[in-house]
């Protein structure tokens, strides 16, 4: 049997699935061990117990200074910002796109716009945002919005001119108007991509996040990380990257359900399979 | 044959995994990278770092003219001279290894290095910010309207320090106030913007803020002189195994130290090469220089390394530095790390981490490099 028709069976393939992570922790615990034994301070490999300390300081025990357990605040603030900015961006594309894609006078006047902000390097005018946004929540709101909107907004338009013309064609024999085609016919085709397209843009809008929090802040995770960078707290730097890692997987995992619990025609169809 | 291929699978997917696993852990690869200067090689090689600063750019202005490859031709070693655009970077490398020797402040040094377990020397006490660091209000001239407002600054280093420092003289605490952590490469547009009303900075980046409109310095490090104190650090071991590196480092600055002070042409000269590298001109740069407390002279830091206010000072830092919980896991009180001065050992003399040492300040001092 060649090997491409091979499947794994369902244990070898958590086997093999687990495998890639063990290999990293004992190179860890290697690497780790063999700075230890020369150094039993050193801060760039922290052994596991040291590790599990900083979680048990960070996520359960109320800070010394504020009195606020850190790890918890700093993760609300995060999720919050990431959770407005994605809105806004998911809104704003979503109108745009559908917008764009429907109406070739809207096309006309905004496609050229869209596609030269989608080119700007969001990082490459952050003092100005700071400027005109000043250092607060809006700016690290609007570094997201600027990030993903353009992106996911050619990304929609593109998926409503998909529609195939046979559909708006019936539609209008039908006798719709504008309005109906685009909020009957429209619409509930690009809702279950707008989430798609949500969905793929999170890392970037994560990253986008970070640094934002990196720049200027008082809290957050990306805060967090730059603040102990400077002491080399890797002990801590390293749960919060698992942890955000974490985070991201589950946003991306309830987004999934809520696309297939409420869309499942479009799972059907587009043989999905993550 | 199933078996065969199965086997092979699986080889196949943990080589790949392997690969993939050593570019994702560039950890290792430092560790076997961490220079083992105690295999005696012929010629030696070590390595130092530094950072754009104004009492650093001598070992620019050093390592350009020749004067360090001079002083380690003369010891029989070798010597290369870094410059890290990200200090803190810089000191990270240091600990981890990578350097022999960086520049650093007296609290970053016990922070980092000295709390990463490293037992590191202050080599070289070049000078202390005698008013190169500021605290600065907008359209308020008194340090006490600072009540309330938010400050920009970046966290947990000599500013956060000298803010605190700042606080307690008008009997206030960092409760009064609410810290913002901002990036050095951002202080000076974030203090054009609205929403900030006080930042605690260093030069150059001080300078230019105190010239904006609305801008007054209303608590500087001259205010606490000796406190913030710019060092040349190397690693305890390594030193104490090749003097050598000592001497070439501590004979090297002092030459640049007399080459650059004065008014001769020379020493014009020199300064005008280090207002240029860190990206000012000779005016900005004697302007820094200004407040910078410059020990010129070997024996001025030798009396300094030597008085009783340094390891009060290390006293205090170290206290700020545990209340901020920058002495690591173990850390169970401010003394957790001891310092060795030549008044007294501050601190757990069992775990010394930092240590000033002016003997090759000294023999510089007595000529005898």
């Amino acid at each position: 049997m060649k090997l491409i028709n091979r499947k794994p069976s369902r244990p070898v393939r958590v086997i093999l699935g687990i495998l890639p992570f063990l290999l990293l922790l004992v190179l860890y615990l290697g690497a780790s061990n063999a700075r230890l034994a020369e150094n039993p301070n050193d801060k760039l490999l922290p052994a596991l117990s040291t590790i599990g300390a900083a979680i048990e300081r960070m996520a359960f025990q109320p800070d010394k200074r504020s009195g606020d357990v850190l790890l918890w605040r700093d993760t609300f603030s995060s999720l919050g910002r990431l959770a407005v900015g994605v809105s806004i961006s998911a809104a704003c594309a979503l109108i745009l796109g559908v917008l764009m894609g429907a109406i070739p006078f809207a096309r006309a006047k905004l496609s050229p716009l869209v596609t030269a902000v989608s080119l700007v390097p969001p990082m490459a005018i952050l003092p100005v945002l700071f400027i005109v946004f000043g250092l607060g929540e809006v700016s690290k709101i609007v570094l997201i919005v600027i990030g993903i909107t353009p992106f996911m907004t050619r990304d929609l338009l593109q998926r409503v001119r998909e529609i195939p013309p046979e559909q708006l064609i019936k539609a209008q024999t039908l006798g719709a108007n504008t309005w109906q085609i685009i909020v009957r016919v429209i619409l509930p085709q690009i809702l279950p991509r707008l989430i798609a397209a949500v969905r793929l843009s999170l890392g970037a809008a994560w990253l986008f996040l970070i640094a934002a929090e990196a720049i200027a802040s008082t809290d957050g995770l990306g805060y967090r990380i730059f603040l102990v960078r400077r002491y080399l707290a890797m002990d801590v730097i390293l749960p919060y990257v698992i942890w955000i890692t974490f985070l991201a997987f589950v946003v991306d995992y309830l987004l999934r359900r809520v696309s297939l619990f409420c869309y499942p025609w479009f799972h059907s169809q587009a043989k999905e399979n993550d | 044959m199933h078996n065969n291929i199965f086997a092979r699978a699986i080889l196949g997917t943990t080589i790949a995994l392997l690969f993939a696993c050593s570019d994702k852990s560039p950890a290792p690869a430092t560790s076997e990278a961490t220079p083992t200067p105690v295999a005696s090689a012929p010629a030696e090689k070590f390595k130092v770092c530094w950072s754009i600063y104004v009492g650093w750019m001598p070992w620019d202005f050093g390592a350009q003219q020749g004067i360090v490859k001079k002083w380690a031709d003369k010891y029989g070693i070798e010597i290369e001279v870094t410059q890290i655009n990200d200090y803190i970077e810089s000191i990270n490398q240091y600990t981890a290894g990578e350097y022999d020797g960086c520049t650093m402040t007296n609290m970053d040094a016990l922070t980092i290095p000295a709390a990463g377990g490293v037992d590191s020397t202050a080599l070289i006490v070049g000078d202390f910010s005698n008013g190169n660091d500021g605290v600065v209000l907008k359209d308020k001239t008194e340090l006490a309207d600072i009540k309330g407002q938010n400050v920009n600054l970046v966290e947990l280093s000599v500013s956060h320090y000298l803010l605190a420092r700042a606080l307690e003289s008008v009997g206030m605490s960092e409760k009064d106030v609410t810290v913002v952590n901002t990036s050095d490469a951002d202080m000076v547009a974030a203090y054009s913007t609205d929403s900030v009303s006080s930042v605690v900075t260093w030069n150059p980046l001080l300078s230019e803020i105190t010239a904006m409109p609305g801008a007054t310095k209303v608590f500087d490090s001259a205010n606490i002189p000796g406190e913030i104190i710019d060092l040349m650090v190397v690693n305890t071991k390594t030193l104490s195994e090749h003097p050598a590196l000592g001497k070439a480092l501590v004979g090297a600055w002092y030459e640049i130290m007399s080459t650059m002070n004065g008014d001769s042409d020379a020493a014009v000269a020199a300064r005008t090469f280090m207002g240029g590298a860190s990206g000012t001109d000779l005016a900005g740069y004697d302007a820094q220089l200004a407040s910078t407390k410059m020990f010129y002279k070997p024996a001025e830091a030798v009396e300094f390394v030597k008085s009783d206010k340094l390891k009060t000072t290390m006293q205090t830092v170290a206290e700020f530095s545990f209340a901020h919980g920058l002495l690591g896991e173990g850390a169970s009180d401010a003394s957790f790390i001891g310092v060795e001065t030549p008044a007294g050992v501050y601190g757990d003399s069992n775990n010394i981490k930092l240590r000033f040492d002016p003997t090759y300040m000294e023999m510089a001092a007595t000529g005898s490099l």
